[in-house]
């Protein structure tokens, strides 16, 4: 919070360390935050529930993202997500039972002429076949 | 470098990385070192011909030779041909500069691109780099939007916004406090050039908001890059804190990145403001304009990442030049964007004037399925899917509106004849009821009711007066939705319907309502 205290606007860069160092914005960080900036508990809970990109529960250790969009549904993006959630054992937008893996969708990593890509924590894989997701999923430990 | 050092590039772009530049660079790494061969591996940024990612080039005598698809298998084999002396091999392509997919294109904005180690600014400068800001800084703040003004260049993004009459509006704005807040939340799929941009020539976006800055009077800026570009974000944050220390900016200027979190409507320039202030991204009714009353009130410059990597070289080269690209209204260059189903997909910048079937066909092989194209969408998920009659149309501006598309950020995805139009069009207005911000009605309740007309057309239930509803809507949606989001999601909806029928079940010979 200190870090940030003269930074106009800090709400998004405070709840994205949030995020980083605890890997979900719990509610019992609400108030902290609503108090350091002078804003409503709801309004600082508004922020948090409007970016998808902000958890509010833990997520799996791992997440995975595969994109949904145009260009890597043109290449066959929408088998490769059903595949993932069999592969992976979740549904989308759900977490394993375990705890390892989240699947979520997304929307466009930049690599279009690539496609159809994936995102694991940070590390973003191009021209993904159903083999090679089931490859990345054996390297998390959690291969059907 | 010692005698005998050879430089061998390995991109660090984020698709090249994608399909595993990092392996490859330490396969090289410790081949080499292993044979006691000295070499100095540069990871540059791409240079946009994605199918041949990882791409290895080795400096030769002769220029640089390039090698792909490099994986970390081919390594041994690559070096026992003779790879650090540009030898012959089945994965080598000759003189990068003379592969025809580059050397047919007219490379302005993205000319260091793949070239330069993206953050070494001695590489910056050796290149042309910092040459348009000095120009600026020896000129009136009028003189450099006149100059901009006088190239033609219009906004990147999509909008296509003469770029010189913002500027000039928030010159001429009072106050105390101006921002110039770049645009690079790039979410439309099928783009990917403000990702290359900040990933592979970082000091180019730099100059440009110094340039901006000083033409207008700003001291602080912002970058607002998406949480889903994390490469693209270190990239940025590294770069502009070695510009810092250069002196390139500082007290006059400072500059910042801020990260989105996962909104695709955060593109849309309001809302971006809105969530640089802290808040939900949420449209904010225009007037008053941004350049008015923007970032915390304050008048400020908004433009796309492209827009204001394209301003150095303005500076540098004088409006005239830049002007004399383009056809009609549309000067310059675009970065085009080539994806989805598609052969040879990458980065092709060309003079607006090109055509869709030379973009497609002459540079992107055709479909990497083989198969016959079907539909090109054409600026995003907000573009119009494009028939083949109108593939042979000059890519300008004004040209694609007359035919209800859109030019937009450049972004071209191809999609074959496996493709089912009617699903697509679903997907957009599915896509608008996941991302519309709620603010207007048209948007936030149109989509999802869009969503469930396409399912009773593609079902067959009482299709014709389902389609005069979903006419109905979409007219509604253009005309009283706040922003791009809602008013455009019915592009690819219409075109899909009115050039794709048979895929919506109707007739094929239902006359087009473009």
């Amino acid at each position: 919070m200190a870090q940030h205290a003269t930074t106009p606007g800090a709400l998004l860069p405070i709840l994205h360390a949030v995020q980083d160092a605890l890997g979900c914005i719990p509610p019992e960080v609400v108030g902290d935050i609503a108090q350091g900036l002078n804003l409503s508990r709801a309004e600082v809970h508004g922020v948090i529930s409007y970016y998808p990109h902000f958890r509010q529960q833990p997520g799996g250790r791992q997440v995975v993202q595969v994109c949904q969009a145009e260009s890597c549904k043109a290449m066959g993006a929408d088998a490769l997500m059903a595949h993932a959630a069999q592969v992976l054992g979740c549904g989308v937008h759900g977490t394993r039972a375990d705890g390892a893996v989240s699947l979520e969708p997304v929307y466009c990593l930049g690599l279009c002429a690539s496609s159809p890509a994936i995102m694991v924590g940070d590390r973003l894989h191009a021209r993904v076949t159903p083999q090679r997701l089931s490859e990345i999923a054996a390297g998390l430990g959690v291969a059907a | 470098m010692t005698a005998g050092t050879v430089r061998v590039y390995v991109p660090r772009d984020a698709a090249a990385l994608a399909c595993g530049a990092d392996e490859v660079a330490a396969a090289i790494a410790s081949a080499c070192a292993q044979r006691g061969q000295a070499v100095e591996i540069i990871r540059n940024g791409s240079r946009g011909l994605f199918w041949l990612e990882p791409m290895v080039e080795v400096a030769t005598p002769q220029g640089r030779i390039a090698y792909g698809p490099v994986s970390p298998a081919d390594v041994p084999a690559l070096l026992d041909a003779g790879l650090l002396h540009g030898s012959a091999h089945a994965l080598c392509h000759g003189l990068t500069d003379a592969i025809p997919y580059l050397a047919r294109q007219e490379r302005l904005t993205f000319t260091r691109m793949g070239v330069t180690d993206p953050l070494s600014l001695a590489d910056y400068e050796a290149h042309g780099g910092w040459a348009g800001l000095r120009r600026a800084q020896s000129m009136d703040g009028a003189a450099v939007v006149d100059e901009v003004l006088q190239s033609g260049l219009r906004g990147r993004g999509g909008a296509a916004f003469p770029a010189g009459i913002k500027w000039k509006t928030v010159r001429a704005a009072g106050g105390p406090q101006k921002y110039v807040v770049c645009n690079a939340d790039e979410g439309d799929s099928g783009t990917y050039s403000d990702r290359m941009t900040m990933e592979g020539d970082p000091y180019m976006l730099i100059e440009g908001m110094a340039i901006a800055a000083l033409a207008v009077g700003a001291t602080q800026g912002f970058i607002y890059i998406r949480s889903e570009y994390p490469h693209a974000i270190a990239t940025m944050t590294e770069a502009i804190a070695r510009a810092t220390a250069a002196g390139w900016l500082g007290d006059a200027f400072r500059l910042a990145v801020r990260k989105g979190a996962g909104s695709y409507v955060c593109g849309e320039e309001t809302a971006m403001l809105e969530s640089i202030e802290g808040k939900r991204g949420i449209v904010r009714a225009k007037p008053p304009l941004p350049a008015v009353q923007g970032l915390f009130g304050a008048p400020t410059v908004i433009n796309n990442v492209i827009t204001l990597a394209s301003v150095p070289l303005i500076l540098a080269q004088g409006a005239a030049f830049y002007r004399n690209y383009g056809v009609g209204r549309s000067h310059g260059t675009l970065p085009l964007q080539l994806a989805g189903n598609i052969k040879y997909g990458g980065l092709v910048e060309k003079a607006f004037g090109v055509t869709l079937r030379e973009l497609v066909f002459g540079f992107g092989g055709g479909t990497a399925s083989g198969r016959p194209v079907k539909a090109i969408q054409v600026g995003g998920p907000l573009g119009a899917y494009v028939p083949e009659s109108q593939w042979d149309l000059p890519l300008d501006y004004e040209a694609y509106a007359a035919v209800g598309a859109v030019v937009g950020h450049g972004g071209i995805v191809v999609h074959d004849d496996t493709a089912d139009m009617a699903q697509l069009a679903r997907y957009a207005m599915q896509f608008c009821a996941i991302e519309s911000c709620g603010k207007c009605t048209p948007c936030r309740i149109g989509s999802t009711r869009g969503v469930e007309v396409i399912d009773r057309i593609a079902a067959g239930q009482q299709r014709e007066q389902n389609v005069t509803l979903l006419r109905d809507l979409c007219d509604t949606m253009v005309h009283g939705s706040l922003c791009a989001m809602g008013g455009m999601t019915p592009y690819p909806v219409l075109s899909a319907l009115n050039h794709y029928p048979q895929d919506f079940g109707l007739p094929v010979q239902e006359p087009a309502h473009a």
